[in-house]
């Protein structure tokens, strides 16, 4: 499988959307950072880049990724090796090039402008948004054989969890106002991981001066060890169970 | 064991003559004062004393030399002013005893006129300096704080506390620990100028029926509640820094009930909320900088005629929030960070307006849970389409003269 | 050798193989033939593991390959349309494919030379012509020395010169008593090579034999027109099939 790796790897950094995404990140990055010397500032206008870009660019560029690879997968197959192994190399191929450009895309601006300790949550988060969305992006794949369909699920994934989960999120907090919430909205946010990247990403940043007796809830769980456990352990589990299911299907589905 | 005191006394300037040195037993402590004469010095030897409850009921200017201790062994009140123009200086005082319907205090004063306190250090008082029924005051570079962690705020009392005076200076304090940091009940025309405030249980200064009064240059900071003013008309507040003030009901600075006042060249900073306003008018807010706070300003359906113009508003959660739909108050000439228009003909402010009243801070203000979405796409969307089509946000609450740039103002107070 | 024992497989309502049974000799060269659609890959993919069939059982050997996947040792497999790694050099390709099977160290190859690859190897697979991706195709193909050779349509996109260096391999080969299944819709190509002939049918086998005799019965000399010859005396329902 390593000696998959090293080649699926080579292809993917080589991609020339990889690399406009990488520049595209890195650009932004130092633009943001010059604009503005507060660091503050500025992770809070990459916040939405982590939050909205890197989840769909990661989803989109998985599945057409897969797509495109579909008739090199199958020669592969050809080959006495298992489908399990192909089929993690090709994951972990595409997850650590997308990995590598957030590095480059947000890191190495952080350290250049010595800014690492503020970047460094939004890095973390980025991270995790990127390896839980290529996940997703096989999942879509291994739900159809047609590339558009895969691509308009990968959209609708990218749909549900940036806006239709958090609109009725909303709705749920609205109408039963008059109960307390703090526990099931604790819950519902981690049913979606950019909800959970982005509270963990606001409890870093200006949530904690504005909140009262309900921000003074979330700062404390997710300020004690068993929340960290707890954030991160579901965001690794969003990580988990999309491949797993995916790679589920690509054992059983005809090639 | 015994404990011995030193006690020098002094005749003073007026008898112009030289000093005695004396040395006492501990009961003999308020002896010393009885045999002084009114006007004289006396000067505490470097040492230890208990000298129980020490009443000064003449003019007495009693210096401490090398900061000598006096102890309240936590049943006593320490020095009870009753008579005008006492000076107190150079005394460490500690453990006063803790009544809370004697508030006892380490210098308790009344009707003491033209008192003065200077460079004392006051640890583990249950009041500090109290002070009422008096004019012209003093109290400069004291130093008050506790070491105990008790914190209810009921076995605690306030680091200066002033009650019913008049013409008072407070300067270059630093209190802390305390319930309130400094604590005014129908002051007035009096100074606060330069002190130090510091997580204090809960005001970092607490004003009231105080008219007339000026703070300048003080610094409150990380007090449970913040700043509260209340109840009074002519405040001047200036140049004072309000920052870290975090909970549920903290504020940098909240004004309650004020009027005809003037709030220029402040900084609050990380504050949950900068200022919370509530029945007040005619208050000029000029050249503050808000940085940093969950809300910078939160102004009721209450207030109006106020005036907020040329001040920074940068990093701040929600600029404002406000439970009223009508306008009462004027905007102008404010720098919002958030601010996205463009300037054409170059004057230096945006040719659009700016509507700073957030649609979500509306949610968040009914419904605390709903924070959690914020920052999310669909906050953002809610906000713009509400930006473009106010519904629900007042709709005439606007800056028309956004400025384009932050002002400098350090560099334009010197 | 290979052998099929009443194999099913449905997509949907598309019954694609319907009870085929098949028996694959080593040394024979089998041409699969049929319309579009008849289950010809779906054969293929079968005996590679890529489709799993929903009942009966392939063996290779007499070995079962359900769940399977070291006997594919044995075979080597020539896609249809050769789709690689836009961003790796022919170079790393190759080094790819060999660090799968490291055991093998005497691979085979001959055709990276005969077909010319050996000066393009620096290049990006991205930028090669669908043509010199199909004879990359083959180079793979016979890379490990497989005893089993699946070609789904060699000549297609390959220039005459490469056709001919291509059969003169297979040919070689088929001295060497290795077992070929091919599909091809160029029938002359085929003509030198294939012992036999399986024709394929709404998934199920119309006609497996040899194709001597094959010529017998349609009394034709030639491979093609024998097979053309037997199409039209098929029943009527091919012929709708066959002819446009």
């Amino acid at each position: 499988m390593t000696a998959m790796l090293k080649y699926v790897l080579q292809d993917v950094l080589r991609a020339r959307f990889v690399i406009f995404y990488t520049t595209f990140m890195l650009a932004v990055t130092i633009l943001l950072f010059q604009i503005d010397g507060d660091s503050a500032k500025v992770v809070a206008s990459l916040l939405n880049v982590a939050l909205l870009v890197i989840p769909l660019v990661s989803i989109v560029f998985t599945t057409i990724h897969y797509f495109n690879s579909y008739e090199f997968i199958l020669l592969l197959m050809a080959q006495p090796i298992n489908r399990k192994s192909v089929f993690l190399s090709q994951y972990l191929g595409v997850a650590t090039s997308l990995c590598l450009s957030v590095l480059i895309g947000i890191g190495l601006p952080a350290l250049v402008f010595g800014a690492v300790s503020q970047v460094l949550p939004l890095l973390v988060n980025s991270l995790f948004i990127t390896i839980i969305f290529v996940s997703l992006g096989f999942l879509a794949s291994s739900l159809t054989r047609d590339k558009a369909k895969a691509i308009g699920i990968s959209l609708l994934f990218w749909f549900y969890f940036t806006l239709i989960y958090d609109g009725l999120l909303l709705w749920v907090i609205y109408t039963f106002n008059d109960y307390p919430l703090e526990l099931p909205t604790l819950i519902l946010s981690g049913l979606n991981p950019i909800d959970l990247s982005r509270i963990l990403m606001l409890l870093s940043m200006d949530i904690s001066t504005l909140m009262g007796y309900t921000g003074a809830f979330f700062k404390s769980f997710f300020g004690s060890n068993l929340g960290m456990i707890y954030a991160f352990g579901v965001l690794s589990l969003w990580a988990v169970w999309p491949l797993l299911l995916a790679l589920r299907r690509f054992k059983q589905n005809d090639l | 064991m015994k404990i011995f005191f030193i006690l020098s006394v002094f005749l003073t300037a007026s008898f112009a003559t030289t000093a005695t040195t004396l040395v006492v037993r501990d009961k003999l402590f308020s002896k010393a004062i009885q045999s002084a004469k009114p006007g004289d010095t006396l000067i505490i030897k470097p040492g230890y004393y208990k000298p129980r409850n020490v009443i000064i009921n003449k003019p007495l200017t009693i210096i401490g030399e090398g900061m000598p201790t006096i102890d309240g062994e936590n049943k006593y009140e320490l020095f009870t002013i009753t008579a005008k123009r006492v000076t107190i200086q150079g005394i460490r005082f500690i453990n006063t005893g803790k009544s809370t319907t004697l508030d006892f205090a380490a210098i308790k004063a009344y009707d003491a006129d033209g008192l003065c306190v200077l460079n004392n250090r006051i640890i583990d008082a249950y009041f500090g300096i109290h002070i009422s029924n008096t004019s012209h005051a003093t109290i400069v570079k004291n130093y008050i704080s506790r070491t105990s962690t008790e914190n209810s705020e009921t076995s605690i009392g306030n680091a200066i506390h002033l009650w019913k005076s008049d013409h008072a200076l407070i300067e270059q304090n630093r209190v802390s620990n305390h319930r309130d940091g400094i604590y005014f009940e129908f002051v007035t025309n009096s100074i606060i100028k330069k002190n130090h405030s510091e997580k204090n249980l809960r005001y970092g200064l607490h004003f009231m029926f105080s008219n007339q009064d000026q703070y300048i240059d003080n610094e409150f900071v990380n007090n449970g509640a913040g700043v509260a003013v209340m109840y009074t008309h002519s405040v001047t507040m200036t140049g004072n820094l309000f920052a870290n003030n975090w909970g549920a009901s903290a504020y940098g600075l909240l004004l309650k009930d004020i009027r005809d006042s003037e709030v220029n060249h402040n900084r609050f900073i990380n504050n949950t909320m900068g200022i919370y306003m509530e029945g007040s008018s005619r208050i000029n807010f000029r050249n503050n900088e808000f940085n940093g706070n969950g809300y910078a300003l939160r102004i009721q359906a209450s207030c109006d005629q106020n005036v907020f113009e040329k001040n920074n508003l940068k990093a701040n959660t929600f600029d404002i929030a406000t439970n009223g739909s009508m306008v009462l108050n004027t905007f102008e000439k404010n720098y919002w960070d958030k601010y996205e228009g463009y300037d054409l003909n170059k004057d230096g402010f945006g040719d659009t307006f700016y509507r700073p009243v957030n649609l979500y801070s509306m949610i968040v203000e009914r419904i605390p849970v709903s924070i959690l979405l914020w920052r999310s796409f669909m906050v953002f969307l809610l906000d713009r389409a509400e930006k473009n089509f106010p519904a629900i946000t007042p709709e005439n609450l606007l800056d028309n003269k956004p400025s384009m740039k932050p002002y400098d103002f350090v560099s334009s107070r010197k | 050798m290979i052998s099929f024992h009443r194999v099913n497989k449905t997509y949907g309502k598309l019954k694609t193989l319907s009870e085929v049974n098949l028996d694959l000799k080593m040394g024979h060269c089998y041409a699969l033939l049929g319309p579009n659609g008849s289950g010809k890959t779906t054969l293929i993919k079968s005996i590679l593991g890529m489709v799993i069939p929903d009942s009966g059982e392939i063996k290779i050997n007499n070995q079962t390959i359900l769940g399977q996947f070291i006997y594919r040792k044995q075979i080597g497999y020539m896609p249809q349309i050769g789709q690689y790694p836009p961003g790796l050099s022919m170079a790393q390709l190759f080094d790819m494919v060999k660090g799968l099977r490291p055991e093998v160290r005497n691979t085979d190859n001959e055709l990276i030379e005969t077909l010319g690859l050996q000066p393009l190897m620096n290049k990006r697979m991205y930028s090669l012509s669908g043509g010199t991706r199909q004879k990359v195709s083959a180079a793979l193909t016979f890379l490990f020395r497989p005893s089993i050779l699946i070609l789904d349509e060699p000549t297609a996109g390959l220039d005459p010169v490469a056709v001919e260096i291509l059969k003169q391999k297979l040919v070689e080969e088929k001295k060497a008593g290795k077992l070929f299944i091919i599909t091809s819709h160029i029938l002359s190509d085929l003509e030198e090579i294939v012992t036999d002939m399986i024709y394929l049918f709404e998934g199920t086998v119309r006609y497996n034999s040899p194709v001597e005799d094959l010529k017998t019965e349609t009394h034709e000399a030639s491979f093609a027109k024998a097979i053309s010859s037997l199409i039209k005396n098929q029943d009527l329902q091919i012929k709708e099939l066959v002819t446009p």
